[in-house]
């Protein structure tokens, strides 16, 4: 049957399981807009800013585990775009961005709202392309959402004319693509798997860095049988946090720049690393010359690029984490490290990373840990960037893959409230706390309307510290207290929420915490917090740039303030 | 070791093929010294000839990357494989006619051929690898070069099958397949 290039858009991505569209038009888009309305089974979210658009997918798709859309004009519309595919690439979330472009005449003229957005994502996607021919756009689809969701996931764009929208032809969509380039390798070698067995078998002091990688190939159960039948203690990467239970006996937090101090310890004095979907990002590794000096590195990752990269490996397994877990569980037999396991516990009484200071004033860290005990730790906190991301990701305790939902490579500010918006549309049923900064949360604030429009049950936690905290901590603990460019001048938050139809509250008494935020959960639709907190807090611990894992500093107290 | 690699790429024609490798070239901070593309025997298929310097290990981190581009077939450093390098140039050079002859024997010696001639110039056409057209454009430039022009070198492994070598009875290996052969080991890092 023809079918219109609008048509055939939809119904490609009906097919392809597609149930939710963040977009917002542009005259471009005016064909595809006329066309929505006949497919209910799209549902369209219309957001406030493109940006919005690209990172609510993103958090949907992390969420979900299915593919994010996010739809965007020509133009402005574009390029309003990018910082949210930047920050699905890095991450490696699998995001299809789909962009107008103008007809495909006026296509190198510079035309009104014309711009080469396939030129400008080409570092930014795994694949993206324009779509010059209605001819191709069914297999272009097909080939671009399958190239997003296979091997290392990551985003893609296709950037369609008005005039392909508009053209018609015979509809069929394709059952399989041809993409001789496209060669992720899923299993890993059985020699070198063998190789990774023996050094388990025979490792004193393991320790599993698990990543982001095993909550993408969704290898969680592989993932505790390995820890728990050779009793390899745990530690996850900032963007792993949750793909082991944190109450699990052999959880030993996160590690990195803000990582607990006992996980670099561990890492430190380890003779075997075995590294599961994650990069040795330079945020995790720290002086990475320095990386656990004398331990042997098994690397397994699905992308071969990753291997070697950051540091030399002894063992590098190319493949998919949960594939490759299954075959090496096999080959692992039962031990026991009483005395290491120990060691770590030890080390973790000795650095507390989750105690709370006693202060008359309200910590941020407390906030969260009020939050994980009204949720009971059912919950997904969605994040901004900064201190208060790092609270998050420390004083709740997270057992329960993808309830952490961060912008970690990218380190993108604003990406609270749309993320936010991502998780609660991907799992209605779900508590969602947003925990946002005040100034990460003004730069995406209007998708406050968003919310209100789909009415969307959110709790958003605003911390005004007053500054942009993380870099206000660089200036005082590096640069001698010299702080310039980072204190805020805020609006009234309160007001904010109210003037979007929002209801809120303002917390500056720590006995009013609890309250607000149970208020908060127990209204229905989105509600939000001011917390006016210590605006000098630092978050601790902290290894400076350019040291190792261990030189990390920690808050000096004396010991008789510490309250569990 | 810093130095020069010549890498051979199958890829897909298809648009931004190019700019996606030069980009992920570029972004490494890698200079290319040269790239060669053209047509081979199998429709819709460019094999690529790219030279870059640079530390070995690096220019692997690239080459790995550059596998990662989905119209990449396949990729090969053959650097270490004494392959045959040759590139072309035609030069232009003034030549009066108390020059031309000295020129003529030049042109001789480096076994390049004249093209065309002008009263006051030649086209010289020459082949070779980059180090004699080097030399003979050295040897050329006190004439007086009025224009050069250089194809980058395109190189071919000696010997049987080659990395890039596509059999009949082994077609291009497809996305759906997605099972390492048993004898690809990895190499040791
Ligand atoms: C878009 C963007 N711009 C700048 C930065 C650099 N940066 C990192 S953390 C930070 C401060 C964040 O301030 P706020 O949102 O108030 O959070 P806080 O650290 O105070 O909790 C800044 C400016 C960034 N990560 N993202
Ligand atoms: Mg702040």
């Amino acid at each position: 049957m023809m079918k219109t290039g609008a048509e055939i858009l939809c119904e490609s991505l009906i097919k392809e399981g597609v149930e939710v569209i963040f977009g917002f038009p542009g005259g471009v888009l005016l064909p595809l807009y006329d066309t929505l309305p006949r497919y209910p089974e799209l549902r369209h979210i219309l957001v406030r800013h493109e940006q919005g658009a690209a990172h609510a997918a993103d958090a949907y798709a992390r969420v979900t585990g299915k593919i994010g859309v996010c739809l965007a004009t020509s133009g402005p519309g574009a390029t309003n775009l990018v910082t949210g595919i930047a920050n699905a690439y890095l991450d490696c979330v699998p995001l299809l961005a789909i962009t107008g472009q103008v007809p495909t005449n006026f296509i190198g003229k510079d035309a009104f709202q014309e711009i080469d957005i396939t030129g400008i994502t080409i570092p930014i996607t795994k694949f993206n392309h324009l779509v010059t021919d209605i001819e191709d756009l069914a297999m272009l689809i097909k080939e671009a959402i399958y190239v997003a969701k296979t091997g290392k996931p990551g985003p893609v764009l296709l950037d369609i004319p008005r005039d392909v929208f508009q053209g018609k032809t015979e509809f069929v969509y394709p059952d399989k693509i041809d993409l001789p380039g496209f060669k992720p390798k899923l299993f890993g070698h059985p020699s070198q798997i063998k190789k990774a067995a023996d050094l388990i078998n025979t490792a004193e002091r393991p320790v599993i860095i698990a990543g982001h990688g095993v909550n993408i190939a969704t290898a969680y159960l592989e993932l505790k049988e390995l820890a728990e039948k050779s009793q390899v203690p745990v530690v996850t990467t900032f963007l792993g946090i949750g793909c082991f239970p944190e109450s699990h006996v052999l959880s030993y937090g996160w590690l990195g720049m803000h990582g607990m101090g006992y996980a670099n310890k561990a890492i430190h004095s380890s003779d075997l690393v075995i590294a599961i979907g994650m990069r040795f990002d330079d945020r995790a590794t720290g002086l990475v010359a320095s990386f656990a000096p004398n331990a042997q590195i098994i690397h397994i990752d699905v992308d071969p690029a990753e291997i070697g990269k950051n540091l030399p490996v002894d063992v590098p397994i190319v493949g998919d984490v949960k594939n490759v877990l299954q075959v090496l569980n096999k080959q692992i037999v039962k031990r026991e490290h009483i005395i290491w396991l120990s060691q770590l516990d030890e080390w973790r009484a000795m650095h507390p990373a989750t105690e709370i200071r006693d202060h008359e004033n309200v910590l941020p860290q407390y906030i969260i840990r009020q939050i994980h005990e009204a949720t009971r730790g059912d919950a997904i906190i969605v994040t901004g960037v900064g201190q208060a991301q790092m609270w998050a990701a420390q004083y709740f305790f997270y057992d329960k893959p993808n309830s952490f939902i961060s912008s970690g490579g990218l380190g993108t500010m604003g990406f609270e409230l749309p993320g936010a918006i991502g998780a609660k549309v991907g799992a209605p049923n779900e508590t969602v706390w947003c925990i946002a900064g005040d100034g990460g949360f003004q730069m995406t604030v209007q998708e406050l309307a968003t919310m209100v429009q789909e009415d969307l049950d959110i709790n958003i936690a605003v911390f005004n510290n007053g500054y942009l905290g993380m870099v206000r901590q660089w200036q005082e603990l590096i640069y001698n207290k010299r702080y310039f460019g980072t204190q805020l001048y805020n609006p009234d938050f309160v007001k904010i929420a109210e003037a979007y139809g929002i209801k809120g509250v303002r917390v500056s008494k720590k006995i009013d915490v609890r309250p607000a935020i149970e208020k908060s959960m127990a209204h229905k639709g989105p509600f939000l917090i001011e917390f006016v907190v210590e605006p000098e807090e630092n978050v601790y611990p902290f290894v400076p740039p350019g040291k190792m894992l261990v030189e990390f500093l920690e808050l000096p107290k004396p010991a008789t303030s510490l309250k569990k | 070791m810093i130095r020069k690699h010549i890498l051979i790429a199958l890829v897909q024609d298809r648009p931004g093929v190019l700019n996606r490798i030069a980009s992920t070239i570029r972004r490494r901070n890698f200079n290319i010294d040269s790239i060669a593309v053209g047509r081979i025997e199998v429709p819709h298929l460019s094999r690529m000839t790219i030279v870059v310097e640079g530390d070995d290990a690096k220019v692997e981190q690239v080459r790995k990357q550059l596998d990662k581009i989905i119209e990449v077939i396949r990729i090969s450093d053959i650097t270490n494989d004494n392959p045959v390098a040759r590139e072309m140039a035609m030069i232009k050079v003034k030549a009066s006619p108390s020059t031309r002859s000295e020129i003529i024997q030049i042109t001789d010696i480096f076994r390049g051929n004249i093209v065309d001639v002008s009263p006051d110039s030649l086209i010289i056409v020459v082949t070779g690898n980059q180090d004699k057209i080097d030399t003979m454009i050295e040897l050329l430039r006190g004439f007086g070069i009025r224009e050069l022009s250089r194809t980058g070198t395109i190189a071919l492994p000696r010997g049987g099958a080659g990395p890039l070598t596509i059999e009949e009875d082994k077609p291009l290996r497809h996305a759906v397949e997605h099972v390492p052969p048993e004898d690809e080991d990895l190499p040791n890092w």
